[in-house]
């Protein structure tokens, strides 16, 4: 997708917006390490790109715990009172059953119903609240654009510091990178028809 | 036990630690051969992007045509009615029940090793767990056939789901069958939530890496447009740990209320509070012996020894064995209760079972289940890969068979003689059985040609370039 963007960059007349500098690292060792000098230096909006979770990587860039598990609570939560509603509006309320000289309504007996919606609902809570957190779905990124973005889901390791970031600074940023190790410092351009 | 992983700090040693002199803790590796993380992507995703190998069409094509005796076998029942399957008073489960439990129980393994070995932190589980999923989740749609068409009139099947029926009458959740309706459909619904998400990463791999324009947006599509960030890894991780944390209890409440379709009946031989954990262990049984059945052939296939190594192997014949050798305890301990609870009914059904109309069933799973894999203390066998696999195949055999026996030898011989049957399957049920073993391998050969078989990042993250202090800690 992002040939097509550029394809379409070539026809048409486009501006070229700087999005930020990007250093490239070799292993999960040397980003660990750069991204804690980063931090030090007070940079604040700016990315790792790894292929694999680097263990550490978060403490390392100063980000707090994750917030996705209040949505897994929170599905796990509704699950339970649907469950419950369930059962109660379909066996005692709106239609009441006799069944075995059974109660209309217990939460004993649907307890399986209640346990399998808690989990249900806490799955899709988990789920969707990853994509809202990573602010998921997004096809099209400013970072699509760099010419070896694609090594980043391979054996390279990326930093990005963001035009954006209070510190940054188009002649200081990059000697900064180069000297934590970075190398192949790139500007990523991000193009607006 | 700062002295353990560093032998060579000297301060907090125990002194008795020089007088025993502990013998260095040896990992396996689980890549072998120092392989690079290029190499573990240009392996998994060369499995999809080279061009499709003579052998996948013939294998989809043979699977496609077992998987139409399925088709056949249904389209009949459903013009007929399910009279064409060999259900009759006293068994009126027959093969539906059996071939349901059997599928059900083969999924359960995907989970175990995607979700339990995860919290358990079993680094070894990330080469098979993809495949294992896609088991699960194919597994689970073959045993969803069974009880949707045994129903009867199948256009009816929408009244087991909370909705009104033309009566206006709401499904009843004081039956089991009803829960296992809500266990089977969040299973299903939760291990394609797991499996989808846990795949994500390696889409925008395939994503980044492809060239042809359908590549581009196929991947580009399911991948949600994933970029490897950090933040993205934060929450994705998280996400994974809960979703493993969720689907552990999920698993073992599956099986559990599976088996609750017996054991809340009122039958000798079903009426027991032992079948939650015997199924649910019989279950792991059955899967591992499904995985080992799947994964070993793909290796060879594949050349994929340096990542489904000998410690892979040798780890899922010993969850086999200790799992074979549960359900060869419940075996006997169902036995034991059965005398010592002094029920004649109980005691007879249990007679029955070994020596009665059945008896050759039983010993078939007997042999299957309880001896077959108790030849997995050996190593020799262990690495003796086709002996493994052949293993496997009995074992996958040998809890078909347990299903068989639970159900059958109690239905047919009811608490009356007068009211005894003999239960024999049709020539549609056993087609329409066999069909499905083509309808999951068309699952799966699909699975392998466009999805990536193994987790990437999961995969990379146990090699030793993955530590980021250098293999010091």
């Amino acid at each position: 997708m992002a040939e097509n963007i550029n394809n379409l960059a070539m026809t048409t007349k486009t501006m070229d917006i700087k999005y930020g500098i990007s250093a490239t690292f070799s292993s999960a060792k040397d980003i660990f390490d750069a991204a804690g000098k980063i931090r030090e230096e007070g940079y604040k909006k700016w990315e790792c790109y790894t292929p694999i979770p680097v263990h550490g990587l978060d403490d390392q860039m100063g980000v707090g715990r994750s917030k996705v598990p209040c949505f897994t609570l929170l599905g796990g939560v509704t699950g339970f009172l649907t469950g419950m509603l369930l059962v109660w509006f379909m066996n005692a309320y709106d239609y009441p059953l006799i069944v075995g000289g059974k109660p209309y309504f217990s939460p004993i007996y649907p307890f399986p119903v209640f346990y399998e919606l808690t989990i249900l609902f806490a799955a899709f809570g988990t789920l969707f609240g990853m994509f809202f957190l990573n602010r998921l779905p997004q096809h099209n990124h400013a970072v699509f654009e760099h010419p070896n973005f694609g090594k980043t889901g391979d054996d390279k390791f990326m930093v990005v510091v963001e035009i954006e970031d209070p510190k940054f600074d188009d002649e200081d940023t990059p000697v900064f990178l180069k000297s934590l190790g970075g190398k192949s410092i790139t500007t990523i351009k991000e193009s607006i028809v | 036990m700062a002295t353990l992983s560093n032998p060579e700090s000297t301060e907090d040693r125990p002194a008795i630690l020089d007088k025993v002199n502990p013998a260095p803790w040896h990992e396996a590796p689980l890549v072998l051969n120092n392989r690079s993380f290029n190499w573990v992507t240009e392996k998994i995703c060369g499995i999809v992007e080279s061009k499709t190998p003579t052998w996948w069409w013939w294998c989809f094509i043979t699977a496609m045509i077992i998987a139409s005796f399925t088709g056949i076998g249904l389209v009949y029942l459903v013009s007929t009615g399910v009279g064409v399957w060999g259900n009759n008073n006293p068994v009126n489960w027959g093969w539906a029940i059996v071939n349901f439990v059997f599928w059900i129980g083969i999924g359960h393994a995907g989970t175990l090793i995607s979700a339990i070995l995860c919290l358990l932190k079993q680094k070894w589980r990330t080469s098979i767990n993809r495949g294992s999923e896609a088991m699960t989740v194919f597994a689970v749609m073959c045993a969803g056939i069974f009880p949707l068409f045994h129903v009867g009139r199948v256009w009816f099947a929408w009244w087991l789901f909370p909705l009104p029926n033309a009566n206006a009458i709401w499904p009843n959740f004081r039956s089991p069958l009803e829960w296992d309706v809500f266990a089977v459909s969040t299973y299903f619904t939760v291990s394609i939530l797991f499996w989808y998400m846990g795949m994500i990463p390696d889409l925008a791999v395939l994503r980044d890496r492809a060239k042809e324009t359908w590549r581009k947006y196929f991947y580009g599509f399911l991948a949600m447009g994933w970029r490897n960030a950090n933040n993205h890894w934060r929450n994705f991780e998280m996400a994974y740990l809960l979703l493993a944390g969720l689907s552990t209890p999920l698993v073992l409440s599956v099986h559990t209320i599976v088996s609750f379709d017996f054991a809340v009946a009122n039958l000798p031989g079903w009426h027991t509070t032992i079948f939650p954990p015997y199924f649910v262990a019989g279950a792991i049984f059955s899967g591992f012996g499904m995985v080992l059945t799947l994964l070993l052939p793909l290796r060879a296939v594949f050349g994929l020894h340096d990542l489904i190594t000998q410690t892979h192997i040798d780890n899922m014949c010993k969850i086999t064995l200790a799992t074979g050798s549960i359900v060869g305890y419940a075996y006997s301990m169902e036995f034991f209760i059965a005398w010592y609870g002094a029920n004649s009914y109980e005691g007879f059904a249990f007679i029955n079972r070994a020596f009665g109309n059945y008896w050759w069933s039983y010993w078939i799973m007997v042999s299957c289940n309880v001896i077959c894999p108790q030849l997995f203390w050996f190593k020799k066998i262990r690495e003796n890969t086709p002996l493994v696999w052949i293993i496997s195949i009995f074992v996958n055999v040998g809890m078909w068979f347990e299903r068989f026996v639970i159900a059958n030898t109690t239905l047919s011989r009811d608490f009356l003689p007068s009211s005894w049957g003999y239960y024999s399957p049709t020539v549609v049920d056993i087609f329409t059985f066999f069909g499905t073993f083509g309808f999951f391998s068309v699952l799966f050969l699909l699975f392998l040609r466009f999805l990536p078989l193994m987790p990437l990042a999961e995969v990379k993250s146990v090699m030793p370039q993955a530590d980021p202090h250098g293999g010091k800690h």
